[in-house]
């Protein structure tokens, strides 16, 4: 119609494709969803990058003194502390920042103060946004105050608001919260090693041998990603605590710091490694075996040369996933780690035991920057796995060799053995009274009503939170990879958009829920409302698990063909009715997919939640952190374990819906 | 959009509607750290005498109700606070957000539990106290003699068999914490602090959790607070509960109205009310030591001394110092990422 061949050059104007109502509806649609990643991701990580640059300092001219003779009556001219400072030299600019609590005591500016001398002080605000303390009392106006000897050393400055970068200054000054960068960075090294070499071995003894119970131990190995992090953490308590079944293997050391954190790291991250790694070895090529067998290669030498080089881009994407999981996790060292201090535990400490909010939001800077980083490489990494995959590929099969076949079932056999031995010891911790005292069984640990934590409540609502986040994030999600995928023009647009949906991957869980924090709750937010409710749960939930998802939704969107929208255009049919008739029944497997990853990351996440529940709204998640805190071990445990059986039970629910869902929709692709 | 817009407009239909059916009625929001399940039974028990006063619970742990009420300070939605530990009380008179008022009786109390001012900013409620959790049992297979003081828990033979909670997360942490500088002095308390943290195992995050370690013989001795200790013991655990013969610290829940509330009259009731002696034999139930004398029942388990041994505690002390504590403590004790 509108298409226009003429060459643009020619009129100074370039002809412009007149939009349909269609292109509105899509561009309109995409502009919503694009707007709601806005709002729930760039405007709070806004909010919290200006917190962690919101600073207090003692503004010392703000406050004028006058101070009498012994007479008591006979005052001196006011002078601010400002004057006294400068000829005393007390205190130095560093000594002037605060925090929002700050407190300055002021007779440390006067060498000679004695709080049984009969000498009176005078003290008042300059400015009406001064503030000063006598004892516990506010004062805020420029009145002056008199005060006798004794009660002036009750005086106490309060800092102002400023902003600068004195947050980070006092961070890095300060070897407590600083060592934590070393600390994280240093534990998600070794557990990125140690899980990637495990999950390597056992993706290949699953892709590259004809070992037995293939499908036994792929289920195993992705049992970890049913429970929350910290449920390892209880576990090795039991195992390896002072009162652990088998804590004399440790020799002596403690499983309350790094040891600790690093055993329950590998157990969590491990399916994800395992998967990217089994992606990777399922697509090698049998032909460069086969050529490698021509070349007379030995099996050791094919290895190296084969082998590991067609792996490589997935070991190396499976390194920066893991790492970027445990630097950013928080649940498990919040459990084991003792006294070792990681950047996210370190955020926790700030903002829910101290609230000192402007220093959480440091971290949380701090805390984003590997993360960025490692999602870097990682997409670099993973843009470059793609191509290694060309259509004359043959698949390659595993012919047995007897021996290897064994040893790799021995070494599957182990790590199959720790990931069950660890969920079964906290089931068996759930069921005992009264670890190590009372061996017995009894239900008593599943009477959550009696602790902290909020009862079978809050396993509900965290069941409730999970069907909605499936329910409302697969909608959106894949609602928006459709728009990105199959709209026409709006280039910009779209780049935008592909942006914003590849961000959430690299915010931290802890780092998004502080900004919320930050963002929304203010009365000022036209939002302010959903503050406190189950929707921004599910809100933060969502926008947390973004990425995956939609990446899910637009791989499975580029799988079909683009003709659908031409025919579509030429029958006059509007695109969303394509959309409902065609493209979702067709997608159904990829949908189906991203609902039941975000139930399960809803079911199980602490960190993007952490700092959003209230009372009504506690999550069984949650709740394992908070019985765990008050020394309820057991009952965390038994919580811990009622997740990963709602979340079985979602998987084969999960399993049989998709059977007839598919058997009813996926027709047309067998013939 | 324009549904949201409706639902504000029904929503304001009904609120007008239903302040013009019970005019009568005066609505409170009160803050609160209390335990959930307590909040029924407290404003059940205000609503026999004053039932036209409806309270609306806004409820969380204490570190977040204060932050909420220290972000709130220029528009505060509370109208009064009831059950939040002195100290926070204290910041947030310090931050001027309290309304002083003298409740009538407020004679009959403890004097420990009123604020100094007159009148006071606040009037407390109940009190938990520190003690020492001590597991017999792990104590014997150990060899470990079972310490009366503080200063004992300093001895060599402890060593990694301490466990007490971290100040900078736990209220019951810093009360401890707060009491060895009044007790020992400034310096002596911190080189008391010395000397502990070399026998401290590690540092827990919540104030209950020693004492369930020690409970559960993970940790042998936990410091925490005599009413979790008298619970865990009757819960089976082997514990004694010891209390160190210097004197112990506690923090104490305390009621206050908000400054600029519109409420007045009602929020002044609700204190009236706190601290009359049905209030306080209510707290009872929850905790051993309460604000009214004499009304506290024996708690089974509970350490028969405690009372005499509670330290005249200087709140003031306590929170304006309570930064500098912290930030001092930090650089002290959680820098090392091992306590060895």
């Amino acid at each position: 119609m509108s298409d226009a061949t003429f060459p643009s050059t020619v009129s100074g104007k370039p002809i412009r494709r007149k939009l349909s109502r269609d292109d509105i509806i899509m561009r309109g649609s995409m502009i919503v969803i694009g707007l709601y990643l806005l709002i729930t991701m760039i405007f709070p990580l806004y909010a919290m990058l200006s917190k962690s640059f919101s600073t207090y300092t003692f503004d010392l001219a703000g406050y004028e003194i006058q101070v009498s003779d012994e007479t008591g009556t006979n005052f001196n001219e006011p002078v601010t502390f400002a004057d006294l400072n400068n000829t005393l030299s007390v205190l130095t600019e560093s000594d002037l920042s605060a925090g929002s609590d700050g407190r300055l005591s002021v007779t440390q500016f006067f060498p000679d103060f004695s709080f049984r001398s009969s000498v009176n002080y005078r003290i008042r605000n300059t400015s009406a946004t001064g503030r000063f303390l006598v004892g516990s009392t506010l004062n805020d106006t420029t009145d002056w105050v008199e005060l006798d000897s004794n009660t002036f050393r009750r005086v106490q400055l309060r800092p102002v608001e400023a902003r600068g970068i004195d947050n980070f200054r006092t961070y890095f000054g300060t070897p407590a919260l600083s060592n934590s960068i070393k600390n994280s960075v240093m534990i998600a090294t070794i557990s990125t090693i140690i899980t990637v070499f495990l999950a390597f071995w056992f993706a290949y003894a699953l892709n590259c041998s004809c070992m037995r119970f293939k499908g036994f131990f792929r289920l195993v190995a992705m049992a970890p990603i049913l429970v929350p992090s910290l449920l390892p953490g209880i576990a090795l308590v039991y195992l390896f605590g002072n009162q652990g079944m088998l804590k004399e293997l440790l020799f002596g050391a403690s499983i309350y710091g790094p040891i600790g954190i690093i055993i329950g790291s590998v157990f969590f991250t491990f399916p994800h490694a395992f998967l990217i790694i089994s992606t990777a070895l399922s697509i090698s090529d049998a032909r460069l075996y086969e050529a490698s067998v021509v070349l007379r290669g030995s099996s050791w030498r094919t290895f190296w040369t084969v082998t590991i080089p067609g792996a490589r881009y997935g070991l190396v994407s499976a390194a920066f996933v893991v790492f970027n999981l445990v630097i950013t996790d928080f649940g498990l060292p919040k459990v084991i780690g003792g006294q070792f201090n990681v950047l996210a535990v370190d955020i926790y400490k700030q903002v829910i035991g101290q609230q000192n909010f402007e220093m959480g939001a440091v971290v949380s800077v701090i805390l984003i920057l590997p993360a960025i980083v490692a999602f870097a490489i990682d997409r670099l990494v993973q843009s470059k796995q793609v191509a290694l995959l060309s259509a004359r590929s043959v698949p390659y099969r595993p012919s047995p060799k007897a021996e290897l076949d064994w040893a790799l079932f021995g070494f599957s056999s182990l790590v199959a053995t720790f990931i069950i031995g660890i969920l079964g010891v906290c089931q068996f911790a759930a069921l005992v009274k009264f670890w190590p005292y009372d061996l017995s069984f009894s239900l008593n640990n599943y009477q959550f009503e009696r602790m902290d934590g909020g009862g079978w409540g809050s396993y509900l609502n965290s069941i409730k939170l999970g069907l909605l986040t499936a329910a409302i994030g697969t909608a959106v999600i894949f609602f928006g990879a459709y728009l990105v995928e199959k709209s026409n023009g709006f280039r910009t647009g779209r780049t935008v958009f592909q942006m914003f949906a590849m961000l959430p991957m690299a915010i931290p869980g802890m780092v998004l829920g502080l900004s919320y924090i930050f963002f929304f709750n203010n009365p000022s937010n036209p939002f302010y409302f959903i503050y406190g409710t189950m929707a921004i749960l599910v809100v933060s939930t969502v926008t947390h698990f973004y990425t995956v998802s939609h990446l899910t939704a637009t791989t499975a969107l580029q799988q079909m063909d683009r003709e659908f929208e031409s025919v579509s255009a030429s029958l006059k049919q509007p695109t969303l009715k394509l959309f409902r008739r065609v493209t979702v029944p067709v997608s159904m497997p990829a949908i189906m997919d991203i609902s039941i990853y975000l139930f399960v990351n809803a079911m199980t996440t602490v960190s993007a939640v952490v700092f959003l529940y209230s009372p009504k709204t506690s999550l069984a998640s949650i709740a394992v952190l908070n019985m765990d805190d008050a020394g309820d071990i057991a009952p965390a445990a038994a919580m811990g374990m009622m997740i990963f059986y709602t979340n079985t039970a979602a998987r084969i629910v999960h399993l049989i819906a998709s059977r007839g869902i598919l058997q009813r929709t996926q027709a047309w692709r067998s013939r | 959009m324009a549904t949201l817009k409706r639902a504000a407009l029904v929503g304001a239909a009904l609120a007008a509607l239903m302040s013009s059916a019970a005019f009568a009625e005066t609505e409170l929001t009160v803050y609160t750290a209390v335990e959930a399940e307590d909040l029924a039974r407290y404003a059940a028990k205000f609503n026999e005498t004053h039932p036209d006063i409806t309270i609306n619970w806004v409820r969380d742990s204490t570190g977040v109700i204060t932050a909420k009420l220290l972000a709130e300070r220029d528009n505060p939605q509370a109208d009064a606070i009831w059950g939040l530990a002195a100290t926070s009380l204290l910041l947030l008179k310090s931050e001027g957000m309290l309304e002083p008022y003298a409740p009538s009786g407020v004679e009959n109390l403890d004097r420990k539990f009123v604020d100094g001012d007159n009148p006071p900013a606040w009037v407390g409620m109940d009190a938990w106290v520190a003690s020492v959790c001590f597991n017999t049992v792990e104590a014997e297979k150990l060899g470990l003699e079972a310490p009366t003081s503080w200063q004992d828990l300093t001895d060599e033979q402890y060593r990694g068999h301490v466990i007490m909670p971290n100040p900078a997360s736990s209220g019951t942490g810093f009360l401890d914490v707060s009491s060895w500088l009044q007790i020992f002095g400034e310096d002596g308390g911190w080189e008391y602090m010395d000397a502990l943290h070399q026998n401290i195992a590690r540092y827990t995050h919540s104030g209950s959790a020693p004492c369930k370690l020690a409970a559960a013989g993970e940790i042998p001795i936990g410091v925490s607070f005599a009413f979790r200790g008298a619970k865990s013991k009757a819960d089976g655990a082997p514990l004694d509960i010891i209390v160190p013969s210097e004197g112990v610290g506690w923090d104490m829940e305390a009621t206050a109205i908000v400054a600029g509330t519109d409420a007045l009259e009602a929020a002044q009731s609700l204190v009236d009310f706190s601290v009359t002696r049905e209030a306080n034999e209510m707290y009872n139930v929850g905790y051993a030591v309460v604000a009214y004398p004499g009304v506290a029942q024996p708690v089974e388990h509970f350490p028969e001394n405690l009372l005499s041994a509670m330290i005249d505690n200087d709140f003031e002390f306590a929170a304006n110092n309570r930064a500098a504590i912290l930030a001092e403590w930090s650089s002290r004790y959680d820098g090392k990422s091992d306590p060895k």
